[in-house]
C-alpha cells in the first residue's frame, strides 16, 4: 500500500506514556493508522500492547502523549467517548452477556427504543440480522442466546456489536486465537470487507503468517516503546521482525547456573510419562532432577499452565501418569501431589493462591497446619515461629507475620506462596508465571531466591510468557507450541530469537 | 460434640511424615526468630470496634428495658427467661456461624430442629427415656447435616439450593410424623431440666448448655485446624484446594456440625416446651443468619466470630423481650429487627472500608 499523505491519517498516537505503580507500562509509544488499512501491532508479552489498546479504548488514561483522531487532538476519557468517536475494541476475552440474545448483545446500551425506554425488539433483530449478513453470517439467528453459539460465532457477534456503532477503527486483540483454520479464513474475508469500506483495523496477533496474509503495515513495540513504525507487512523479513521484538534494553539479572561439574545428576524426582489432556496438550514426557530448573516456554494458550496444573493434580489427565520418586501419583488429586512433595505457585496468585484478608502467617501455614497441631489443637506460637522462619529465609518484606497479605507487593506475595511450600517440605516447585505483577527490581531478587532453592536441592518447573526469563533462569527448556513440545534443549543452546521462531512459526528442530 | 473436629484431623497424621522429610533447613532461621507471639491478643477476643459497638447496642437495650419496665425487665426471672430463649437459637447460630464463615449457608436449620424435636418425642422414642430423646435428637440432626453436606460437598449443589430442599423435606417429614399433633413429653427427667429446682447458682441448665456450645465453638474456630480450614475455605476455596486441603471433606464436616447444633437445640426446645411439634424452629434460619451477620461474620465467607454471633442473638432476644413487656405488637418488633440488621451491616461495611478498626 502506498503511503498516504499525512492528512489521510485516521489516528495518530505520539509519545503515549502510561505509568502503573512501580512500572512504566508505556514509555512513549507512537502509532499512526490510516483509513482502510490493516495495521498490525507486534510485540512480546509484556511489551505494552494490551495497555496501548486499553488507552485507545478509553479504558486507561495516558499520563503523557497526544492522540489525534481525524486531524483533531482528542482525549479518550472513557470507553463511551472512544466508541462515540468510532473506535471499537474486540478483546481477546469476549465481553458478551451469555444469557442475552444475539440482537440484545449487539445493541446493549444503545437499543432502538420508542418513548425512550421501550425496546423495539423487532427493529433490533432486523438491524442485527443486517449487520450479521454484512459480516457474511446471515445464518446466525438474531434471537438465539449468545451462550449457545460457538466461539467463532460469538466473535462475529462481537464484531457486529462494534459495527452497530458508526465505527471507523476496529481493534482486534488476537482474534484468531480461538478459531479453527477455516474460521480464520472467514475472519480475514470480514476484515477485507471492512477495509474496503474504509474502516481501519488494528490487528494484534502472534502468528507471523497471518500478519503476512492480511496486514498492510506493522508497528513493533518493545518494553513500552515503539521500535519500528509502518514496516511493510508482506516484505519485511521474519528475522528483522523478530530481532526488533527481542533486542531488549531492560537487563534482567539472572543468577549464575551451577557449573557443569555440579550439574544435577541424581535420579529424577519428578517424571511424567505420556501425560496428556485431550484438547489442551499432547503427550508430555519430562524429567526433573533435584537441583534442576526446567523451563516451559510458549505462548499463552500453548498448554503450559495446563501441564503444570495437571502434574499438580488440579486437572485430571486423559492419559499418561505422573511419578514422584518412581511412585505413581493418584491422578487428579491435589492432596496426593502435595503429600508427595509437590507445590504449585499458580498463575493467578490472588484467585488461586492467597487468602487475601488473612495474615502472612496464615497464608504460609495453610498447607502445613497438621504440623503445628496435636489432636487438631493448633499451637499458634509454633506456627508463627515456623512461618516467620520460612518468610525470613526468603527475605519477605515487611518482616511482620501479622501483615495482611493483600497489602504486600506482588513480589512479596509470591514469596509468601513460596514460603508456604518451603514450610511444607516441598521438593518439587511448580512455578506458573512467578514474576507476573512483580516489578522489575523485585524480579532479580525472586530469580535469586528460585536459584538458591534449586541449589539447596529443590527441583523447579518454571512456566513463563517471558522468554528471557525462561532462558535466563532455567537449566533446560522445553518449547511448546499449541499443546505440543516442539523442542527440548539446554537453555544455553537457545536464544530468544530461536525460541520465538519456534513458538511462532512452529518449524521443527533442524 | 467433638466428633467432626477429631475426624477433620485425619488428614494430619498421614501428611506429617512428608513434612518431617523436609530437605530444606527451616530450623536454622527459626532459631534466631524472636518469640514475638506473646504480645498478641488472643484472636477473636479482641475488643475491636465491632464487638464494642455490639456491646454498646446491648447496653442501650438494657437501659431502654430498665427505663420502660424497671420492675419486670430487670427481675431475675425475666433475665433468666431472656437467656433461656437466647440459648436455643444461640446454639443454632453457633453452627450457622461456621457454615457462613466457610462461604456457605444453611437454610434448613429450623426444619431440622422441628424434625429432630418430633422424632425424639414420639411415644416409641420416649420409651427409651432421657437418653433416648437426647440421642435421637442428635442423630436426626447429624443425619440431616450429613445429607446437606453430601449434596453440597460431593454432589456439587449450591448450598442455598441443597439446604432449601432439605428445609422443605424435613419440615414435611416432621408433619408426617406428628400428623399435625403436639407430642407431649411425659418423662419427668426431661421436664425437670427446665424446672427452677435444677438451676445451678441461678443459671438454667439450658443456658449452661448454650455456654458450653459457645465455648467449644469459639475454641474450634480459633484454636484448631478445623477452624482454620473453615476460614480458609471461606476466604478462597480454590486457593485452599491448591494448598492441598480437602475442601470437600471440610464442607461435609461443616454441615454435619450445623446439623449437630440443630439436634442439640431440638433437645433444648423439647426440655423447654415439654413437647415436640412440627412447627418448632419456625424461621430459625433467618434469625440465625441475621444474628451471625450483625455479629460480624462475613456472608461471603472468610471471616467469622462466635462472640459476635452470641451478642447478635442476645440483642435480638432482648428486643423481643422488651417489646413483649411493653405490649408492643410483633409487627413493630419485626420492623425494629430489620432496622438493626441494616444499621449493623452499614456500620460494618464502613469500618471495613476504613481498614481494620
Amino acid at each position: 500500500m502506498a503511503p498516504a499523505p499525512p492528512e489521510g491519517h485516521l489516528l495518530t498516537m505520539s509519545g503515549i506514556t502510561k505509568l502503573f505503580p512501580g512500572v512504566r507500562a508505556l514509555d512513549g509509544v507512537d502509532l499512526e493508522v490510516q483509513a482502510g488499512e490493516v495495521h498490525c501491532l507486534l510485540g512480546q508479552n509484556g511489551a505494552g500492547k494490551s495497555t496501548l489498546i486499553k488507552v485507545l479504548a478509553g479504558a486507561h488514561q495516558p499520563d503523557d502523549g497526544v492522540i489525534t483522531w481525524r486531524g483533531e487532538e482528542v482525549q479518550l476519557k472513557s470507553p463511551i467517548a472512544a466508541m462515540k468517536l468510532g473506535i471499537a475494541t474486540i478483546y481477546q476475552e469476549l465481553d458478551l452477556v451469555e444469557g442475552l440474545s444475539v440482537a440484545e448483545n449487539i445493541f446493549l446500551g444503545h437499543e432502538p427504543t420508542s418513548a425512550g425506554f421501550i425496546v423495539k425488539g423487532g427493529e433490533a433483530r432486523a438491524a442485527a440480522t443486517a449487520l450479521l449478513a454484512r459480516l457474511g453470517h446471515p445464518e446466525i439467528p438474531a434471537s438465539r442466546q449468545v451462550g449457545e453459539l460457538s466461539a467463532a460465532h460469538q466473535q462475529i457477534v462481537s464484531m457486529a456489536r462494534a459495527l452497530s456503532h458508526d465505527v471507523r477503527l476496529i481493534v482486534m486483540d488476537e482474534p484468531s486465537a480461538a478459531l479453527d483454520p477455516d474460521e480464520v479464513d472467514n475472519l480475514f474475508r470480514i476484515v477485507e470487507t471492512l477495509t474496503a469500506d474504509g474502516v481501519a483495523v488494528i490487528y494484534i496477533s502472534h502468528r507471523l503468517e497471518e500478519i503476512r496474509r492480511i496486514g498492510d503495515r506493522v508497528t513493533v513495540i518493545k518494553d513500552g516503546r515503539t521500535v519500528a513504525v509502518g514496516l511493510p507487512a508482506k516484505e519485511t523479513p521474519t528475522s528483522e521482525v523478530v530481532s526488533l521484538m527481542t533486542g531488549r534494553k531492560v537487563a534482567y539479572v539472572f543468577p549464575d547456573r551451577p557449573s557443569v561439574a555440579d550439574a544435577p545428576r541424581g535420579e529424577p524426582v519428578l517424571r511424567t510419562e505420556g501425560l496428556t489432556r485431550e484438547g489442551e496438550f499432547e503427550p508430555v514426557d519430562l524429567e526433573l532432577r533435584p537441583g534442576e530448573i526446567v523451563g516451559l516456554a510458549g505462548l499463552v494458550g500453548s498448554g503450559r499452565s495446563e501441564i503444570l496444573e495437571t502434574i499438580f493434580g488440579a486437572r485430571k489427565p486423559t492419559a499418561g501418569r505422573v511419578l514422584v520418586d518412581g511412585q505413581e501419583l493418584k491422578p487428579g488429586s491435589v492432596r496426593a501431589a502435595v503429600r508427595a512433595g509437590l507445590g504449585l505457585a499458580p498463575e493467578e496468585r490472588k484467585a488461586q493462591a492467597l487468602l487475601l484478608i488473612e495474615s502472612v502467617t496464615r497464608n504460609v501455614s495453610v498447607s502445613s497446619l497438621s504440623r503445628f497441631s496435636r489432636g487438631g489443637w493448633l499451637d499458634s506460637s509454633a506456627e508463627r515461629k515456623a512461618a516467620r522462619g520460612a518468610t525470613q529465609e526468603l527475605s519477605l518484606r515487611p518482616d511482620n507475620p501479622d501483615a495482611v497479605i493483600r497489602t504486600l507487593s506482588g513480589g512479596n506475595q509470591q514469596k509468601a506462596v513460596l514460603a508456604r511450600w518451603l514450610l511444607r517440605g516441598c521438593r518439587v516447585l511448580l512455578l506458573d508465571e512467578p514474576t507476573r505483577g512483580v516489578d522489575v527490581g523485585a524480579r532479580a531478587e525472586l530469580y535469586a531466591v528460585i536459584r538458591r532453592l534449586a541449589d539447596e536441592g529443590l527441583a523447579v518447573l518454571l512456566v513463563s510468557s517471558e522468554v528471557p526469563e525462561v532462558l535466563g533462569l532455567a537449566d533446560r527448556v522445553l518449547v511448546l507450541r499449541e499443546g505440543r513440545v516442539v523442542h527440548t534443549s539446554p537453555a544455553q543452546e537457545l536464544d530468544e530469537h530461536r525460541v520465538l521462531d519456534l513458538v511462532m512459526e512452529g518449524s521443527p528442530t533442524p | 460434640m467433638k466428633q467432626p473436629a477429631s475426624e477433620a484431623q485425619q488428614g494430619g497424621p498421614d501428611a506429617a511424615p512428608a513434612a518431617d522429610a523436609a530437605p530444606v533447613p527451616l530450623t536454622k532461621p527459626a532459631g534466631k526468630t524472636p518469640g514475638g507471639s506473646g504480645s498478641r491478643p488472643p484472636l477473636g477476643l479482641r475488643l475491636d470496634f465491632r464487638t464494642l459497638s455490639l456491646l454498646g447496642v446491648l447496653a442501650v437495650l438494657i437501659i431502654v428495658g430498665g427505663a420502660t419496665k424497671p420492675d419486670a425487665f430487670l427481675a431475675t426471672s425475666n433475665l433468666q427467661l431472656v437467656l433461656t430463649q437466647a440459648s436455643i437459637i444461640g446454639v443454632v447460630t453457633v453452627g450457622m456461624t461456621f457454615v457462613i464463615t466457610s462461604g456457605g449457608i444453611d437454610l434448613s436449620v429450623g426444619a431440622i430442629v422441628a424434625l429432630a424435636s418430633v422424632w425424639a418425642t414420639t411415644l416409641a422414642t420416649q420409651e427409651y427415656g432421657f437418653a433416648g430423646i437426647l440421642f435421637t435428637a442428635i442423630i436426626v440432626g447429624l443425619a440431616c447435616g450429613l445429607v446437606n453436606g453430601v449434596l453440597i460437598a460431593y454432589g456439587g449443589m449450591a448450598p442455598f439450593i441443597a439446604t432449601l430442599a432439605i428445609m422443605a423435606s424435613a419440615r414435611g417429614l416432621a408433619l408426617l410424623i406428628t400428623e399435625g399433633n403436639t407430642q407431649i413429653v411425659t418423662l419427668k427427667s426431661v421436664l425437670d431440666l427446665a424446672a427452677r429446682d435444677s438451676y445451678i447458682l441461678g443459671i438454667p441448665p439450658l443456658v449452661i448448655i448454650f455456654a458450653v456450645v459457645t465455648v467449644v465453638g469459639w475454641l474450634l474456630l480459633n484454636r484448631t485446624t478445623f477452624g482454620r480450614r473453615t476460614i480458609a475455605v471461606g476466604g478462597n476455596a480454590e486457593a485452599t484446594r491448591l494448598a492441598g486441603i480437602d475442601v470437600r471433606r471440610q464442607r461435609l464436616y461443616l454441615y454435619l456440625f450445623s446439623g449437630l447444633c440443630c439436634g442439640i437445640a431440638a433437645f433444648m426446645l423439647i426440655v423447654l416446651s415439654g413437647s415436640g411439634q412440627n412447627t418448632n424452629g419456625n424461621l430459625y434460619e433467618l434469625d440465625a443468619i441475621a444474628a451471625a451477620i450483625i455479629g460480624g461474620t462475613l456472608l461471603s465467607g472468610g471471616r467469622g466470630t462466635i462472640v459476635g454471633s452470641v451478642l447478635g442473638v442476645l440483642i435480638f432476644t432482648t428486643i423481643t423481650n422488651i417489646f413483649a413487656l411493653n405490649n408492643l405488637q410483633s409487627d413493630v418488633q419485626q420492623i425494629a429487627k430489620g432496622a438493626i440488621i441494616v444499621a449493623a451491616v452499614l456500620v460494618q461495611s464502613r469500618t471495613a472500608r476504613h481498614g481494620e478498626a
